[in-house]
């Protein structure tokens, strides 16, 4: 019975990869080829369904929205026991990102009605007249009587610096970013408030060409009313060209990523008939279905219009279609909740079946490995770039990275030490990911200096996994001190493993954190003309770099054992972090790409963290658990 | 008893030495990293990295108290350490071949970035569409240039470092026929036109521009993206005797040059940014700064340009883009930045005649340490595999 646990368990992880494979559930309407089609944004051509996510992702700060009840009904069965005791259950419903998009693009008057934009500052409430709450999420209809007032607040922002900012500017920086985002998008398939979208191309193409016609010698000139009407229609598509968010018209096959265009700005590429492509009849079929409210039609559209993208632009369809499958399929999700089960199974076998469970462990990680690692290839192949383009994907590779060391110490020491380890960095790195990506598209187009494939792989990757591995030997240095501590585990075998993957660890963190320096020194001195600048991002790895040739020579030295080579590698983990976040946070220098103020009280927490584990290892040892007589 | 000479050469190369200049260097590039968030990273630079004390400092020109080693302290005490370790420990042995190459390399390194601070030379050469220059700017050092165009071929043109105006006095030069007093100089200055907005505004001079202009004294500029406006007062006399011509402002934001009339000529004063001479010219052809589609975020600058070098005969077209900078005798040219109207370049100059040594000493500190955890990782595998199987 014992030995099928691990089997068991491995079914369990399958059935999570099983669970996120299935297609998700149809609304009312059918999305699923809709949400494939593609568009161009930021300078990238990306399928619909990202554009959902990744804008309510920065609008809203999730993938879905939640839409609570006007006048929730009384509660009844589980719901009402619940009650009794306080509980109150939530009622309403949830909307999601591909949902919400085709109510912004084909019916902004419902749109307008959802409860998307985030507004917790509260003095932000106070501006808006409204009483302050925990966390409100407003309407776009809530927020119209105030516009004008948020956008002279925003103008008076421009004076201040961003490092400068208060709380109450950024949130108001954020909220007219938002709005302005949501308006793009609004107008993205042709101007609100444009009657019938179908109708004025075709009527707008026949002007066209009568005006055409009308030039011609001996013809009549257009009638006036005529070209009033065109005038009036040529005027929309100029404002639409210059304000949509989104590129839609789909090029002729054999175009340049340069040739997508507005929809508005294809009407007036080439005036006339042939100005409407299969793009701009689809996209006003597709509205004219949504809003009938038929699903059917609405199906059959859009599966024709992919389907003529597939014959037309295979290339592009393929990476769309298998994006959208990516952004449903979520592998780092997947791959978090696989970490979390194996580092619990790992921690279970200390305590009971240990060599079952440990087995168990070593499964689920590998599958979370696979998982990992087939979000990695993913995105580098998506984008057609190495791994590491932004602050999100290098906390991919870091607990990538990290993953892939410790599992490498498992095989060679079977005691579950590096297995937990390599469970919670990996858990932890993606969720670190998870809120490192919740700015917009993660797959976004790259600064001129960065847009250098040759550095990119070399430099950015070989340092990020020499913070792979000072983050692994920071947390098995801590798996030491709380091992030690607080239970008998630490036996005296065990802490000479443990001392030896440390400083092993460190070893290739040394190695890595000093080659990938020098390469970005190399990189420095190609494209600003010197090797070192004592930029914050070069002075942070170089942070590492020295304090990893301090660990050594200490230990070299003999001026530090087991305890001290611990706490030496747990301050690694604040140095570490210092330069991967750190720096970015100071907001100055040619590294500073990824800006981010969110997350500084939790560096100093994260520091703070790591001082009094290092405190706690200066406990004598006699009061160790591990060591004290019994 | 101990050889004193070998006892000295060991406390050198102790181990203890070197963590307490690493730890040392630690705190400093900490210190030195944060200090940018307030400060231009050419002055953390000079004050932190390029120097040998790290003064404090509670005002500018008041007493100052001496804080920390600077970085070319810490670096030298280093150099010397590695470098005893180097002579004491060395063993010809195949498990420490890594670890003295990986040392040797970093005697280089720090050899050669001790080189790069003291001799290399980063200076801009700006260019329109069209304009050729065979000379460029330094980005921190002024000169005052005295031009005598009274020759209609070529001009005569004597000039005077910054550096000298700022040390004050009186200054004569073989070449020019008057004497130089300087009444006013400002590392960092602000101008003003005198009118009704400052009725009560001294003129900074009684001859030219400054006679309607006022100078007053700024702070050196430390923030980043400011840099210092220097202006001097000059007063000048015929280098024979006699009475004052006149006294002069001469000013970096003075766009027209000074017009100086001596005896029948009129000579002209210009405060600019130091020149570089070239032997070559390089002639901006076009300059081409594209973005993403549908986006803002810049996707490629270039500057098309041509070089022209008759000492060696070369005439060639260039594109220099990002991280890829044209070198040529000596000089290395960088897409550093552009015109606001995009039709112009900002190139980056660097003359560094060490710049091979970070490259060298790259390449054997990487190949040492290779070396060494390979060695150790193979032994471990082997070992631990063995214990493995037997288990």
């Amino acid at each position: 019975m014992k030995r099928l646990i691990p089997y068991l368990v491995l079914i369990m992880a399958l059935a999570v990869i099983g669970k996120a494979l299935r297609p998700p559930k149809a609304g009312d309407f059918d999305l699923s080829s809709f949400n494939r089609l593609p568009v161009l944004e930021g300078g990238r051509v990306k399928p619909l369904d990202t554009v959902a996510r990744t804008s309510l992702l920065i609008i809203r700060g999730k993938q879905q929205v939640w839409i609570p009840e006007e006048n929730p009904p009384p509660p009844s069965g589980i719901a009402k026991v619940l009650d009794v005791f306080g509980f109150k259950m939530p009622s309403g419903r949830m909307v999601t990102a591909d949902r919400w998009l085709a109510d912004v693009l084909f019916k902004p008057e419902a749109a307008d009605t959802y409860p998307v934009f985030a507004v917790t500052n509260p003095e932000l409430l106070g501006m808006l007249g409204w009483p302050q709450a925990d966390k409100r999420y407003c309407t776009y209809n809530e927020l119209r009587p105030h516009l004008a007032k948020i956008e002279e607040e925003r103008q008076l922002t421009n004076e201040v610096d961003s490092k400068e900012r208060t709380a109450f500017q950024s949130a108001i920086v954020n909220l007219f970013n938002s709005l302005i985002l949501y308006q793009q998008l609004k107008n993205s398939v042709h101007e609100e408030g444009t009657a019938d979208f179908g109708k004025e191309i075709h009527e707008y193409a026949q002007i066209v060409a009568a005006a055409a016609a009308a030039k011609q010698p001996g013809a009549t000139p257009l009638p006036n009313d005529q070209m009033n009407r065109l005038k009036t229609i040529v005027a929309r598509y100029e404002r639409q060209a210059g304000f949509a968010r989104l590129s839609m018209a789909v090029p002729p096959a054999g175009s340049k990523i340069d040739d997508w265009a507005t929809t508005g700005s294809a009407l007036m590429r080439v005036p006339g008939p042939e100005a409407i492509t299969a793009s701009l009849d689809a996209y006003a079929d597709l509205g004219d279905a949504f809003r009938a409210g038929d699903a059917a039609k609405f199906l059959k559209v859009s599966r024709e219009y992919a389907g003529w993208v597939a014959v037309e632009h295979p290339e592009w369809n393929v990476r769309t279609g298998f994006e959208m499958r990516f952004n449903q399929m979520q592998p780092f999700y997947v791959g978090m909740e696989l970490y979390i089960g194996a580092f619990l199974l790992a921690i279970g076998s200390w305590l009971f079946l240990p060599k079952e469970l440990r087995r168990a462990a070593f499964m689920v990680l590998v599958i979370a490995f696979a998982v990992h690692t087939f979000g990695l290839i993913s995105r580098m192949w998506l984008q057609g770039r190495p791994p590491v383009t932004n602050l999100y994907s290098s906390a991919i590779l870091v607990g990538w990275g990290a993953v892939f060391i410790a599992m490498f110490l498992e095989w060679f020491f079977r005691y579950g030490v590096a297995l937990a380890t390599a469970g919670l960095v990996g858990f932890v790195t993606l969720i670190i990911a998870h809120h490192l990506g919740t700015s917009g598209d993660t797959m976004e187009m790259m600064q001129a200096v960065l847009d250098h494939n040759i550095w990119l792989a070399t430099h950015v990757v070989v340092i990020t996994l020499g913070y792979s591995a000072m983050f692994l030997a920071g947390v098995l240095a801590v798996a030491y001190v709380i091992l030690g501590l607080f239970t008998r585990m630490l036996t005296k075998e065990v802490a000479k493993i443990l001392t030896g993957m440390v400083y092993g660890v460190v070893c290739f963190g040394t190695l890595f954190s000093f080659v990938g320096t020098v390469l970005g020194g190399i990189w420095g001195d190609q494209s600003w003309g010197r090797f070192w600048g004592w930029d914050p991002k070069e002075n942070g790895a170089l942070l590492i770099v020295i304090w990893c040739a301090i660990i050594l020579h200490a230990r070299w030295g003999g001026f530090i054992r087991q305890r001290g080579l611990m706490a030496m590698a747990i301050f690694g983990n604040a140095i570490t972090a210092f330069s991967w976040f750190g720096v970015n946070m100071l907001g100055v220098g040619l590294h500073s790409y990824g800006f981010m103020e969110k997350a500084f009280p939790w560096l100093i927490g994260f520091v703070i963290s790591q001082v009094v584990l290092i405190l706690l290892a200066q406990i004598p040892l006699e009061k160790w658990r591990s060591f004290a007589k019994a | 008893m101990m050889n004193p000479l070998k006892q000295l050469l060991a406390t050198l190369a102790s181990l203890r030495l070197t963590i307490f200049c690493l730890s040392a260097g630690m705190v400093l590039v900490f210190a030195g990293t944060i200090a940018q968030r307030t400060m231009d990273i050419y002055i953390v630079q000079t004050q932190y990295f390029q120097s040998w004390v790290v003064w404090w400092q509670s005002a500018p020109g008041s007493f100052r108290i001496p804080m920390f080693p600077g970085g070319h302290a810490i670096g030298a005490v280093l150099l010397t350490n590695l470098i005893a370790a180097f002579i004491v420990r060395f063993k010809w042995n195949l498990s420490k071949i890594g670890i003295h190459l990986t040392h040797l390399g970093l005697i280089i390194m720090l050899g050669g970035g001790l080189a790069t601070d003291l001799f290399s030379v980063t200076s801009f050469m700006r260019l329109m569409e069209g304009e050729t220059k065979n000379y460029s700017e330094d980005a921190k050092q002024m000169e005052l240039a005295i031009i005598d165009p009274s020759d209609a071929e070529m001009d005569a043109v004597t000039t005077i470092p910054g550096s000298r105006l700022a040390k004050g006095g009186e200054i004569t030069h073989p070449s020019l026929p008057f004497r130089l007093v300087v009444r006013g100089f400002y590392q960092n200055s602000e101008l003003a036109m005198i009118g009704e907005g400052a009725p009560n505004a001294v003129p900074a001079s009684n001859k030219g521009t400054g006679s309607r202009v006022s100078v007053a004294a700024r702070p050196p500029a430390t923030a980043v993206d400011q840099r210092d406006v220097m202006s001097a007062v000059l007063e000048v006399f015929p280098a024979k005797g006699g009475d004052s011509l006149g006294t002069w402002l001469v000013s970096d934001e003075l766009a027209v040059a000074q017009e100086v009339p001596f005896e029948g000529k009129t000579w002209t004063f210009q405060l600019r940014a130091r020149r570089h001479y070239k032997p070559y010219s390089l002639t901006l052809e076009d300059f081409s700064h594209t973005v993403y589609p549908g986006s803002q975020i810049p996707k490629d600058f270039s500057s098309h340009v041509t070089l022209d070098d008759p000492t060696i005969g070369d005439r060639r077209p260039v594109r220099i883009y990002m991280n890829h900078p044209l070198r040529h005798q000596g000089d290395t040219y960088y897409q550093s930045s552009f015109m606001q109207q995009g039709n112009g370049t900002i190139l980056q100059v660097v003359r560094n005649p060490s710049y091979a040594a970070p490259y060298v000493a790259c390449v054997v500190v990487t190949v040492g340490m290779i070396w060494q955890f390979m060695f150790h990782l193979v032994r471990f595998i082997a070992r631990r595999s063995a214990q493995l199987a037997k288990s």
